[in-house]
């Protein structure tokens, strides 16, 4: 269990976090969502207590990281944003100094090893410094090191920026295979990533929790969420669109350029789908394209954080 | 084996992991070499000791002991690793200390590796070994200062190039303080209590009496506590600004 509680990181003048408070149990992949700059980072370097707050607590299964910063520190582990490591080290140099540091001897200490290597595929590239590798193995090197001693909470500040596309899949798939009873914190601003491994989303904007919520529960909030687009072979927009509007479902239409017709349901209802699906069959139109949107989860982000801003 | 001695483990094998190491071994033998042997007059000198050579390491350390302390906390704070080491669970002294002593096991490596001259004084005369023993841990001694105000100066910049500079600055003050063009300028306004602090505080005075074989207790307790004073200021410099 994390809590924080009432968390403030003030830099001169300047508030980076500002009365952050949540609690994460066990078997949740907590996602930080935000805009740069919007205090993600600061407060994942307080939670793993790199930097002291200005005020506010935050406990780590109990221990309070300022006042018992070991105790709380050997219970989590933290990739830094960029991932940064000892790069004249080899891959096996330096995750042998991790586990070490972290209290693992002989062979212990080889068994660490060789489940992080295995975990994040790193056998190939053991031998190898680190500075030598590509971006995607340095990323699993830091992945590996913060796996390493197995620990029940996993701090992960952007672990797939500056990834490729196969990249990225590979790291989000590890991060859902960890086992379910740990807690895990990712920070992130893609935000399909949050869709893809999050359980629990914040969004922060200017050091404040804007949302807190499930990512399906963010895309309810989206304007387009449950909207449904159709084209009509040989019917014109706007006939569609007066057709559309006589439903008790619709709230607006809206027209594309091409002449794709989307239809806004009224909130809280849920039957548009349906709805249109009776109109087309009772009409007989021939439909050249029908899709239901899920909501756009940027949107939603930029309504939120821009509001915030206000 | 405790967190300080895998991190001493560690930051000592990282000086070998890059050229580092060995352009430093080799600048100190050759520059040691070339000014005991040429500007101190070794030979010419007559007499079987190691004066010549102790007398230039003020000057060698000058720009050579910067040069291995100006990384020490630069680079982890240039390349992020800073945030890596500072949330293990270790104390910060644990990183300060482990950073330093490989640092000055480093440079009490290079000494070690001048033994062909201490072989040389030998096999030409009969020299006070005892005094030559005592030479070596009086520049042992200093190199630890010296490594200790290039630690905190270290930890005060992510610029490499401004802790080399502010190092190699203070140091420079602490060899001269002692010189008389120093005291002169001093000797007119400042009270002769300051004047004598200021004495008290040169590297050359304490550094001078060693390494003639004098080890006075007081000269030790002066070298320790250089290094006890500029390691505590980094780790307050460290405590207080980390992360920026």
């Amino acid at each position: 269990m994390i809590k924080v509680s009432h968390l403030v990181k003030q830099f001169g003048p300047l508030t980076a976090v500002n009365d952050l408070s949540f609690e994460v149990g066990p078997g949740t992949v907590l996602g930080f969502l935000g805009p740069n700059g919007a205090g993600k980072s600061t407060t994942m370097k307080m939670i793993t207590g790199f930097l002291t707050p200005s005020s506010g607590q935050v406990s780590i299964h109990g221990h309070d990281i300022v006042a018992a910063r070991q105790a709380a520190q050997t219970r989590l582990g933290y990739l830094p944003e960029g991932a940064p490591c000892y790069e004249e080290m080899t891959v096996k140099n330096f995750l042998t100094f991790i586990a070490e540091v972290r209290g693992a001897r002989g062979t212990v200490r080889n068994q660490w090893v060789d489940r992080a290597t295995d975990t994040v595929s790193l056998r190939k590239v053991l031998d190898q410094r680190i500075e030598t590798l590509s971006k995607g193995y340095k990323r699993r090197v830091g992945l590996a090191q913060a796996l390493i001693h197995d620990p029940d909470v996993l701090i992960l500040d952007e672990p797939t920026d500056g990834l490729d596309p196969n990249q990225k899949h590979q790291v989000r798939e590890m991060i859902l295979s960890l086992s379910d009873q740990k807690i895990v914190i990712i920070s992130t601003h893609i935000l399909e990533e949050v869709s893809a491994v999050c359980s629990r989303a914040l969004i922060i904007s200017d050091g404040q929790i804007v949302l807190d919520d499930t990512p399906q529960g963010l895309r309810a909030r989206a304007a387009d969420h449950l909207a449904v687009s159709l084209k009509v072979d040989g019917l014109d927009p706007e006939a569609l669109k007066i057709a559309c509007q006589a439903l008790s479902e619709c709230e607006r239409v809206e027209i594309a350029e091409g002449g794709l017709v989307t239809v806004f349901p009224v909130p809280g209802s849920s039957g548009l789908l349906m709805a249109l699906q009776m109109l087309i069959a009772d009409k007989g139109w021939q439909v050249a394209q029908l899709q239901q949107h899920e909501g756009q989860l940027d949107e939603v982000f930029r309504q939120v954080t821009l509001e915030a801003q206000r | 084996m405790n967190a300080l001695s895998i991190i001493i483990k560690r930051e000592f094998s990282s000086y070998f992991a890059t050229p580092l190491a060995y352009v430093f071994i080799l600048v100190f033998l050759v520059l040691s070499s070339a000014f005991t042997f040429y500007l101190g007059q070794f030979y010419e000198r007559g007499q079987a000791d190691l004066l010549p050579f102790f007398n230039f390491h003020p000057w060698l350390y000058l720009f050579l002991i910067p040069a291995v302390s100006m990384r020490l906390w630069s680079e982890e704070r240039k390349t992020g690793s800073i945030e890596l080491l500072l949330t293990l669970p270790i104390t910060l002294w644990d990183a300060i200390l482990g950073k330093f002593l490989a640092a000055w096991a480093f440079v009490g490596l290079a000494l070690v590796g001048t033994f062909p001259i201490w072989l040389s004084v030998n096999y030409l005369g009969q020299p006070d070994n005892g005094a030559i023993l005592a030479g070596y841990m009086g520049s042992w001694l200093m190199s630890g200062a010296f490594l200790a105000i290039g630690c905190c100066m270290s930890a005060l910049t992510k610029n490499q190039i401004i802790a080399f500079i502010l190092t190699g600055i203070t140091c420079l003050f602490l060899v001269l303080a002692g010189f008389p063009m120093v005291l002169n300028f001093f000797e007119s306004w400042v009270p002769s209590l300051v004047l004598d602090l200021i004495t008290g505080l040169s590297i050359i005075s304490h550094f001078i009496a060693i390494s003639k074989g004098v080890l006075a207790l007081t000269d030790l307790v002066y070298f320790f506590a250089m290094m006890v004073l500029w390691l505590y200021l980094t780790h307050l410099a460290l405590a207080a600004k980390a992360a920026d």
